[in-house]
């Protein structure tokens, strides 16, 4: 049965309190505001100035009083999002969607390119857990500057899968070949999926993913899924 | 009047959003269960967005056994929009429903359509049901008000006033980006397109209208009313934000006394700038709580 599965939280203006340059990325910072931070792997929509639609962005970091998203500026929206200056204000929607499931013995958490953006809040969830991340080049490795300082970083031709070791549990965010690797070898891997979403609380079906044999919408269902779903 | 567009918003989801509008319309039902579209389905464009889903939706039994009944709890009056590839599919799934007001889609740009012309398929559906029958009428028909005569005459109730454009975006590889190649615009692009449609239809026919296409404030819903529209819908808008039924309505209600106008009903129309017939009045149901 289709039961009444409430999505939409809270959605404020809020304040840009800094940018940050992390290799070709931006690490954006807004005031936090009444949003809750919810939990890691959930995600925001960020209102990006002068678009019609709004962009998701998992949450990277929780400072005191902050929201903090890693943006990637390839098109037109990221790239208004990159471009705020410390006073400019955005609608923020959120927090939404499913995050990861914290109650893991031994984390091993596995980050490919901007898929490292939720993993600095990740981390700070769960014991000093192991990181394992990978870029492709050494500017796009910079930004593992937000990880904690143990995290294990790589850049191609070395890919971050090899790096994985039996006996962890996999929570992994990254391109969706890396996680189609992990997928095969870690069934049991939780996975965070992207798919291009004009609302993010289940209104518009455009980020349908093929489930078990049936269309899920990955802003309701997911981002994070279980790799054996 | 406020009401959703098809399509572009689940009250299951978004309970507290669609509570906000005085009628719920409901994603398309088609007989049989559909998937929808590959990826990629949606597209920001630097005019609006395209999109093409393709009609998903769990068709018309699970819809009647599953999500009908929480719906109704919603407490918000009910339009069921009914999809089908031919008229006989519209007026069968037309049959299965009690107590709701009915949106014929007529117009998805993202699946075949029906063989039959638009007022078959109303006559069809008419001859089915006795329920309040509204046709969805697509903006690319070369003359929509005739469109508009011929349903009438078909026997709808009402027209909703517009479906999605045609449209195409390319990647930086020159590919289009939808899997599908073409998606319906809507969004800011639309509204001109509607204004357009509504005003003549208003002229064509004596039908109440639901007016929708890139309404994102108050002033465009003015707009729409002022073109002929009984009603106002929202769509694109509802994807940037959860909570604009209500800023809506509080910029229309500012935008009305602003005019000096006590209603929506007395800005109906007004763009016509004459005296107009008595219209046919559009109820979008009474509350259920």
């Amino acid at each position: 049965m289709r039961r009444e599965r409430r999505t939409v939280t809270s959605r404020q203006r809020l304040q840009v309190v800094a940018t940050e340059c992390v290799g070709p990325y931006t690490l954006l910072r807004v005031e936090r505001g009444r949003l809750d931070p919810g939990i890691p792997g959930q995600f925001f929509m960020l209102e990006a100035p002068g678009r019609l639609l709004p962009r998701p962005m998992s949450l990277c970091l929780a400072p005191a009083g902050e929201l903090a998203f890693l943006i990637d500026p390839i098109g037109p929206g990221t790239q208004a999002l990159a471009a705020l200056e410390t006073g400019d204000s955005i609608h923020v929607l959120g927090p939404l969607g499913n995050g990861f499931r914290l109650d893991v013995g031994r984390p091993l958490l596995v980050g490919g390119g901007i898929g490292i953006a939720p993993l600095p809040y990740l981390a700070a969830a769960l014991n000093g857990p192991r990181l394992v991340v990978g870029f492709r080049s050494e500017w796009h490795a910079e930004a593992a500057a937000i990880l904690p300082d143990h995290a294990e970083v790589v850049v191609d031709p070395i890919l971050v899968t090899e790096l994985i070791e039996p006996g962890f549990d996999v929570l992994a965010c990254g391109p969706e070949p890396m996680l189609e690797a992990v997928r095969a070898q870690y069934p049991r891997a939780q996975l965070a999926w992207e798919a291009p979403m004009a609302c993010g609380y289940g209104a518009c079906y455009g980020c349908a993913v093929e489930i078990g044999g049936e269309w899920k919408r990955l802003c309701v269902e997911g981002p994070v899924l279980s790799a054996a779903a | 009047m406020l009401l959703n567009a098809s399509g572009c918003l689940d009250a299951l989801t978004a309970p507290e959003t669609a509570r906000m509008l005085d009628a719920f319309v409901t994603k398309t039902v088609t007989p049989l269960p559909r998937g929808g579209n590959d990826p990629i389905r949606i597209a920001e464009t630097d005019v609006g967005m395209l999109n093409s889903i393709g009609l998903a939706n769990p068709g018309i039994e699970r819809f009647l056994a599953e999500t009908l009944p929480f719906l109704r709890e919603l407490g918000v009056p009910l339009w069921v929009s009914v999809g089908g590839f031919s008229a006989r599919e519209y007026a069968e799934t037309c049959a299965r429903l009690e107590d709701v007001t009915i949106e014929l889609n007529l117009s998805c740009p993202n699946v075949d359509e029906a063989p039959e012309s638009a007022a078959e398929i109303v006559a069809a559906c008419r001859a089915a049901t006795g329920l309040p029958l509204y046709a969805k009428l697509s903006p690319a028909a070369w003359d929509i008000a005739e469109v508009a005569r011929s349903v009438e005459a078909a026997g709808a109730d009402g027209l909703s006033l517009v479906n999605t454009l045609r449209g195409m975006k390319l990647d930086d590889e020159l590919r289009p980006v939808l899997a599908t190649g073409s998606g319906g615009l809507s969004g800011p692009a639309l509204k001109p397109v509607a204004l357009a449609a509504v005003h003549a239809c208003f002229r064509a026919t004596a039908l109440p209208i639901v007016g929708m296409g890139g309404v994102a404030t108050g002033r465009d819903a003015l707009e729409l009313h002022a073109s002929g529209a009984r009603a106002a819908a929202i769509g694109t808008v509802l994807f940037s934000d959860p909570f604009a039924p209500d800023r809506i309505r509080q910029e229309l209600s500012a935008e009305l006394a602003t005019l000096g106008l006590s209603s929506v009903e007395q800005a109906c129309g007004i763009a016509h700038g004459e005296t107009l017939p008595e219209r046919k009045h559009l109820d979008v149901g009474s509350r259920l709580s």
